[in-house]
């Protein structure tokens, strides 16, 4: 218990001594900034979606705007998670900084799962901010908050958990750069296959949505967040199927208990993997 | 104490793909002792180190470390390992690097404030206990590395090529770090290339090769059998030297190096020469040197990626 909270607090400590910390602020605040300024722009504007004829019509256009800004907080979220977590054993065990780690009275297990803790710590932060940065700058703008916060911001934590644990279970076997591509390429696949599962939803092309269920069964980070984007969406939205941040197929119960087992199972996988693997 | 052997190692083999990196070697290393394990590149060293620390599975045989399985935590928790070309977080100071350390053998914070000072001064770092890893130089990194790996006390030191990126004076504390472990009884595995750093360390070294133990030598032992010796004497009768296999020399007391059946020849020796008359300036019995052995044992080709 005692190690496994040192190695997660050094794991912490690194970043803020790597400056990560100091850069995903930097990064967060800029995203939240342009976030502002759009919100700014479109307040100001007479043209624009947050500018209905009627309340009720205005509220749909806030809450598309909110979703927007989700969805693009959703994806930073998501890069940082892999990119952070790609290097952390791959390039430990490169530079021989592992083998002096578990040479000593601590199980590789504890290691990893304490480095794991540390990021989950970590990322939740940022998370935390910046999806709290885009929903209290629009509520700031217009008093409107999405439905389902805690859900909607649950199953998110689950996706970046879920893009955390996949990559540093390709970290115990894969160098650095080939987990990046991987890991990245994963995700970018289980987008690309929401996308084709939502227009065959839209267009009512059945293979198209089965086309899109595959890929989340391969990699189910998408299908967290179109759930998530379900959750938080006005039901006027979800009667009239909206706009493109809107879940037109909505992923089921079963695929997020789907997505928590894969967590865990590749959480499993990473232990088992990494307690093996020659150093 | 319970078992008198730190390390026991029985045909160890581990092959990598088609690589057969360790080929059944075995081993024997008692408490107290410091233990040399001498070979060329390649041969199979770092791979031995490896698999008694758990590090890697062997793909067959056992090995035991202070009476536990090889890779126990148990075991672990009274070893020290100091790696080749050590590496560590380079955000960390040496202080803070000790300190890390100290807390994952599960020292207490007491012990931890009194032990980091010290080994910072033992390895000459006390001035640079606040500084950056990253602003290291390659000895200060091995010598950060060696205090990390006696910060608890161990019974039982590993260390992989200690003296690498080390100038004279860091070859030194390594060779005097060496002495103090053995003086308060704990055992020294020490992996090297170089011929004289195991000489003068070790109490006993293996020559390892293709991932074999070749040879085993006592390095404190009163050689057996035939012993050589260097003979300074003057006015010897012509062919007295012919006797011992010696050629005469002109000058007057020249150093001849002559074989002797065994040791109990020396005083015979002495004898005969004062019999027939001749000054003698010094008879030395010389040990064959660890370079002969080695060159004899692994052979001249392989031995050419080991530095003597």
């Amino acid at each position: 218990m005692r190690s496994l909270s040192l190695i997660a607090a050094t794991t912490m400590r690194e970043a803020a001594r790597r400056k990560l910390v100091a850069l995903a602020a930097a990064v967060g605040g800029a995203f939240l900034l342009l976030y502002g300024l759009a919100w700014d722009l479109a307040m100001r504007s007479p043209h624009n979606i947050v500018h209905a004829p009627n309340r009720a019509f205005e509220r749909q256009g806030e809450g598309l705007f909110v979703l927007m800004g989700l969805y693009a907080a959703n994806l930073l979220v998501a890069t940082v998670a892999i990119l952070a977590a790609s290097d952390t054993l791959s390039g430990e065990i490169a530079n021989g900084a592992m083998q002096t780690i578990v040479s000593k009275p601590v199980p590789r297990r504890v290691v990893i799962l304490g480095k794991w803790l540390g990021f989950v710590a970590l990322l939740t932060a940022f998370q935390g901010a910046i999806l709290g940065g885009v929903m209290g700058i629009a509520y700031g703008f217009t008093g409107y908050a999405p439905p389902h916060i805690a859900a909607g911001c649950g199953l998110m934590w689950m996706e970046m958990t879920l893009l955390l644990t996949v990559t540093l279970l390709w970290g115990t076997r894969l160098p650095t750069l080939a987990n990046g591509v991987l890991s990245l390429g994963l995700f970018g696949m289980a987008f690309l296959g929401g996308w084709i599962e939502q227009i065959g939803a839209l267009t009512h092309h059945p293979k198209a949505v089965n086309v899109g269920i595959v890929a989340s069964l391969i990699m189910p980070s998408e299908a967290l967040w179109r759930r998530a984007a379900f959750e938080m969406q006005s039901p006027l939205m979800t009667a009239l199927n909206l706009g493109p941040f809107v879940s037109a197929s909505v992923p089921s119960g079963a695929m997020i208990a789907y997505a928590g087992l894969y967590t865990a199972a590749a959480l499993g996988l990473a232990v088992f993997a990494f307690s093996r693997r020659d150093l | 104490m319970p078992n008198e052997l730190a390390i026991e190692a029985t045909g160890l083999r581990k092959r990598y793909g088609r690589k057969l990196a360790l080929d059944g070697l075995s081993l024997e290393v008692r408490r107290g002792e410091a233990f040399g394990l001498l070979g060329p590149n390649g041969a199979g060293k770092s791979t031995c180190l490896k698999l008694l620390l758990g590090l890697a599975r062997p793909t067959a045989g056992t090995a035991r470390l202070l009476g536990r399985p090889a890779g126990d935590v148990e075991a672990r928790r009274r070893v020290g390992f100091l790696p080749e070309h050590f590496h560590f977080y380079d955000w960390l100071s040496g202080a803070e690097l000790l300190e890390l350390h100290g807390r994952l053998y599960g020292m207490e914070a007491g012990q931890l404030r009194r032990r980091v000072p010290e080994l910072l001064e033992r390895v000459g770092l006390e001035t640079q206990g606040k500084k950056p890893l990253r602003e290291y130089s390659k000895g200060m990194q091995q010598r950060v590395g060696l205090a990390q790996a006696l910060l608890h006390e161990p019974e039982l030191v590993f260390l992989d090529e200690p003296t690498s990126g080390l100038d004279p004076l860091g070859r030194r504390l390594v060779r005097d770090v060496i002495r103090e472990q053995r003086a308060r009884g704990a055992a020294v595995f020490l992996n090297s290339h170089l011929l004289g750093e195991v000489e003068v360390s070790c109490d006993r070294v293996a020559f390892v090769r293709a991932g074999r133990i070749l040879a085993t030598r006592d390095l404190h032992a009163q050689p057996a059998g035939a012993v050589r010796v260097r003979v300074r004497a003057a006015g010897a009768p012509a062919g007295f030297w012919q006797r011992y296999g010696a050629a005469p020399a002109a000058d007057s007391a020249p150093a001849r190096e002559v074989e002797l059946a065994g040791e109990g020849e020396i005083p015979k020796l002495a004898r005969a020469l004062v019999e027939a008359g001749a000054a003698v300036y010094e008879i030395t019995p010389v040990a064959a040197s660890l370079e002969e052995e080695f060159l004899r044992v692994i052979g001249p080709e392989a031995a050419e990626g080991a530095g003597a």
